[in-house]
């Protein structure tokens, strides 16, 4: 076994586990925090795939700034199981048997997907992910795409303004 | 069988080197201690720690034996497990970022060239960034599992002073980056030693004095202290800590002084490279230790800087700290990077 099979199974059972531990934890604010360490290990993931840059900026922006800004939000709410609306026990068999359903054809999909199926990841070869090639591919290829992006981002701004401003 | 195909040579250096830097900056933070006291000594006039040792240098190991030796309370109404992992994650967050800082340049030894540097990887300063961004779970989670109000109000006013101050930094830095061309500290360092360039400080001054006031704001520093405001939150966030685990709090903002100014000074002033002065002419290891040297002593006034500006300046009230921050250093750093962006459009 290589050293990148032993990191991809490492990652890939913790980003499984810290997932699962986000679902089953009461407390919320466990919650947010096993989501950091799944954001961690999928940002393992991509430095697998050599795309440094995407794992990077997924930790400053998912971990760093949306994360924290979910901590703020249950902090203030003061949410624990007293006050969390409980829910019956055949709602919790009926979410369960369905989610698993859902990974089922999830699964199945993607493993007889024919776009995928001759696909093999690039753990050493690839270097799209790095900045530069990164930057030449959103500025050249994808321009417009990228700008309706930043229009977006704009939008979603001036309306977070608009709503936070007292009046 | 070979289970992992792993350069163990490269493994071991590593580790050599991550061991030193560590145990390093945990040596420096320790005195640095020492020297906040003696500075603040000087500029009130008084003495200053003299008693233990000569000129009082045993100070931080009888201060540090005290913490340990304190008894260790954990509130009985905080949250155990979160209220032991805040000053965990506070003093990993400020020690990883030594990973990305080049030290010095590389030294020859046993047939082998070690670059005196953990990892050059090619968004350096990005990971400093995402190493930053994480500094505030410490604060927040500690904050929060105390269990106390004071606590819980100090570690939303650190939070929110951290995420504001963040984004000046991040666009100051663009403006850097700009110019350099590359995210690699290492490459910023060299670039700026090659002969017919200056420091950065020399393209990007306003840049560099955003940078420096949010550095101080993210070190939790005063003026910009107000996680810690004694007279309205009582202690601030560690308020429910003691012995080690307060350490810990306490140790990481001196640990994050020092990973900032290693920062500042790698991008701003050169880093290993001293000045009006050619490395090349001496010998390879001899060249590497004496730039260690001369980014130790820029480290050294750095933190000095930090100190002189503590216990000379007030602290901000909280709406000037979030004034100065949206209104004044925001959009100074966004004209500093258009006026970057524009000068390179027609000069460069």
């Amino acid at each position: 076994m290589s050293t990148t099979e032993i990191l991809f199974f490492f990652l890939s059972a913790l980003a499984i586990f810290s997932a699962i531990m986000v679902l089953i934890s009461k407390n919320p604010i466990y919650s947010v925090l096993w989501l950091v360490v799944t954001f961690f290990a999928i940002s393992g993931h991509y430095i697998l795939l050599n795309a440094q840059f995407l794992a990077i900026v997924n930790i400053i922006v998912y971990a760093g700034a949306i994360m924290v800004l979910f901590l703020f939000v249950v902090m203030l709410m003061n949410l624990n199981q007293q006050n969390e609306p409980q829910k019956g026990l055949w709602m919790k068999v009926a979410g369960v048997v369905s989610g698993g359903c859902f990974l089922m054809v999830f699964v199945s999909l993607v493993r007889q997907a024919v776009d995928l199926r001759t696909k093999v990841a690039m753990t050493t070869g690839g270097d799209i992910g790095l900045i530069k090639n990164l930057g030449r591919v959103l500025f050249n290829d994808y321009v417009v795409p990228f700008e309706i992006t930043s229009v977006l981002f704009l939008s979603a701004m001036v309306g977070a303004i608009v709503m936070g401003k007292k009046d | 069988m070979t289970l992992l195909s792993l350069d163990m040579l490269l493994v071991l250096e590593k580790l050599i080197l991550i061991i030193i830097i560590v145990f390093a900056s945990l040596g420096i933070a320790l005195y640095t201690t020492f020297a906040e006291r003696k500075v603040a000594a000087i500029l009130q006039d008084r003495p200053g720690p003299e008693r233990a040792g000569p000129f009082g240098l045993f100070q931080p190991l009888a201060d540090g034996l005290k913490l340990i030796m304190k008894e260790e309370i954990i509130p009985s109404s905080s949250n155990k497990a979160l209220f032991i992992l805040g000053p965990g994650l506070a003093m990993t967050a400020a020690l990883m970022t030594c990973a990305v800082i080049p030290w010095g340049s590389t030294v020859h030894l046993f047939g082998r060239e070690i670059d005196l540097q953990i990892a050059d990887i090619n968004i350096g300063i990005l990971y400093v960034f995402g190493v930053v961004s994480l500094g505030v779970y410490g604060i927040m989670i500690g904050g929060w599992a105390s269990n106390n109000k004071f606590s819980l109000m100090a570690a939303l006013r650190g939070a929110s002073q951290a995420i504001s101050y963040e984004l000046a930094m991040g666009i100051a830095l663009i403006a850097l980056l700009m110019t350099t061309n590359t995210l690699s500290l290492r490459e910023i360092v060299n670039q700026q030693m090659a002969p017919g360039h200056l420091w950065n400080i020399a393209y990007q001054p306003l840049g560099f004095l955003l940078f420096f006031i949010c550095a101080m704001a993210e070190c939790n520093r005063t003026p910009f202290d107000l996680p810690e405001a004694e007279n309205e939150l009582n202690f601030g966030y560690h308020q429910e800590y003691s012995s080690m685990k307060l350490g810990f709090y306490l140790f990481s903002e001196y640990i994050n002084m020092i990973m900032s100014s290693a920062i500042m000074a790698s991008l701003y002033f050169g880093g290993f490279d001293i000045p009006f002065f050619d490395e090349k002419i001496l010998p390879q290891n001899m060249a590497a230790l004496v730039g260690v040297g001369a980014l130790l002593i820029k480290i050294v006034i750095f933190i000095f800087i930090f100190m002189w500006i503590r216990w000379t300046i007030p602290r901000f009230r909280y709406d000037q700290l979030m004034n100065l921050g949206w209104k004044s250093l925001i959009p100074l750093a966004l004209a500093n990077m258009l006026a970057t962006g524009a000068w390179i459009l027609y000069h460069g």
